[in-house]
């Protein structure tokens, strides 16, 4: 590991003014330490925020304020969390580890990288890594990554099961910077890679994320569902957030709201199969053909084709599931 | 270097470390607690669990400087008289049940399971988020799924963790 300065910063103004070129902010560290062990991450100089005074969930308004320290374990448990957003509590619960979740933050979870192996291995080119680099992931082992929005530089995919329900769910992130404060929604944190796909997120050098803002909500019944290799502690092979309001006089969707994860770089909002079924009749066929409409788009590689189908039937499945 | 203070299995610890020195490392090779494993290095198998201000945590993954001020508890700790000699209530089960086969991923077992019982809510399998459901085996194996056995004893450390949390 890269020699670097260690220092604890007590307010989000001190993080701020300690930040300079080569700085990284550190939270729980469960993906940054373990990247810079491998060499992937070289930070000159480490800014621990996890005491900052963000350890809090509280109500706003109807909604809730998730404050950016706040460990997924306590964010999981959170009475609040369980009984109005259950699908967010699953969605974090089904992420990593006992052990992981105590010591993995809010923001870090949003800000972890992609577990991409090509990205991880610092022997190997990879245009995240080290841009213009190449991607030996399009040739060579891309399984567990993109089918959707990925780029010829980079196939990679966002690996968080909660920043899934935080898509479907429309929350908000709270940054504060060396400029000024701002707001992002989710998604719109995350980005596509295009053409930088060292770039993960919309974040510019030195900003920090201080809370997620939930609205009240959605009305309808919620679930996330994910699909791995293994029953517990692996990533998502593909997941899916979903929330639906059925209107039980006729039967036919009043909203929904499907997000995806393992599919792409960014957690996916299917606004394409939302569309497809406002208003549709709430049935199989009508959620197939809304599945259907958001994978139209899919390019899947020769050996992730799988995660189509998978995708799909896992969209079919969950909303069905949720049919009151 | 940094100086730190890190009270461990009760004894405050003035140290000067390397920023670079994991939790897992200071506790194994500068402090000479070596229950506490190495296994992957990088927070997939639990083997260096340890309990860090009382809630379970994976030492690799956790920068000795970061830690400052904190609190841990390593399988060497885990026994509840003065002088550490008796065993925990978990140490006893995982003995009668035979829970162990190479006992190398025993501590971070011992240690996870301490501060898994010491959790409150729901888990990934619990059917109703709003319980706090019965600690069926279903429970403990989706709990303890950040700590491999390599040896496969999983029968038998799910049974000792529900009869230590009888």
């Amino acid at each position: 590991m890269k020699l670097f300065e260690y220092a604890r910063a007590a307010d989000a103004r001190e993080a701020l003014e300690r930040f300079r070129p080569g700085t990284m902010y550190l939270g729980g560290g469960t993906n940054l330490v373990d990247l810079m062990r491998l060499g992937v991450a070289r930070p000159d100089f480490l800014v621990d925020v996890t005491r900052l005074p963000y350890d809090t969930i509280d109500a706003d308004g109807d909604g809730l304020r998730i404050g950016a320290a706040v460990r997924n374990s306590d964010l999981a448990a959170h009475p609040a969390v369980r009984e109005r957003y259950p699908m967010l509590a699953r969605a974090v619960l089904s992420g990593a580890s006992g052990q992981v979740r105590n010591m993995a933050t809010t923001a870090g979870n949003l800000l972890q990288r992609t577990r991409c192996p090509y990205f991880q291995d610092v022997s190997r080119p990879c245009n995240k890594r080290r841009p213009a680099s190449g991607c030996p992931a399009i040739p060579g082992d891309h399984e567990n990554l993109a089918i959707l929005g990925h780029s010829e530089q980079c196939v990679a995919t966002h690996p968080s099961d909660m920043a899934v329900a935080l898509a479907a769910l429309g929350a908000q992130v709270h940054v504060t910077g060396p400029a000024s404060d701002r707001v992002v929604p989710i998604p719109g944190l995350h980005r596509l890679p295009g053409a930088e796909p060292e770039r993960d997120t919309v974040l510019t050098p030195g900003e920090l994320i201080t809370a997620i803002t939930l609205p009240p909500p959605p009305p309808g019944r919620s679930h996330y569902r994910k699909v791995r290799e293994r029953a517990s502690f692996a990533f998502a092979l593909v997941s899916v957030a979903a929330v639906l309001d059925v209107d039980e006089a006729s039967d036919t969707v009043r909203d929904c709201r499907i997000a995806l994860g393992g599919v792409a770089h960014v957690p996916w909002r299917a606004e394409r199969a939302e569309a497809a079924l406002r208003g549709a009749p709430a049935t199989e066929e009508e959620f197939v053909r809304a599945a259907e409409a958001e994978l139209a788009e899919a390019r899947p590689l020769p050996r992730n084709a799988y995660k189509v189908p998978l995708a799909r039937n896992l969209i079919v499945r969950t909303l069905q599931e949720l049919i009151p | 270097m940094a100086e730190m203070t890190l009270r461990v299995n009760g004894s405050v610890r003035e140290l000067d470390v390397d920023p670079r020195t994991s939790l897992l490392d200071l506790l194994r090779e500068r402090l000479g607690l070596t229950g506490t494993k190495k296994g992957c290095d990088h927070g997939q198998c639990g083997a260096c669990t340890v309990l860090l201000d009382g809630r379970r945590a994976n030492a690799c993954l956790a920068l000795a400087v970061a830690c400052d001020g904190s609190e841990v508890t390593t399988v060497e700790g885990l026994g509840g008289a003065a002088d550490g000699d008796e065993p925990h209530p978990l140490q006893t089960a995982f003995v009668e049940r035979d829970a162990f086969q190479c006992g190398y991923c025993t501590p971070g077992q011992l240690c996870s399971a301490a501060g898994m019982l010491a959790e409150r809510g729901p888990s990934a399998v619990t059917a109703d988020l709003t319980d706090d459901p019965p600690l069926t085996p279903e429970e403990i194996r989706e709990r303890m799924s950040g700590n491999l056995c390599r040896c496969g004893a999983y029968v038998n450390i799910v049974a000792a963790i529900q009869e230590a949390a009888r």
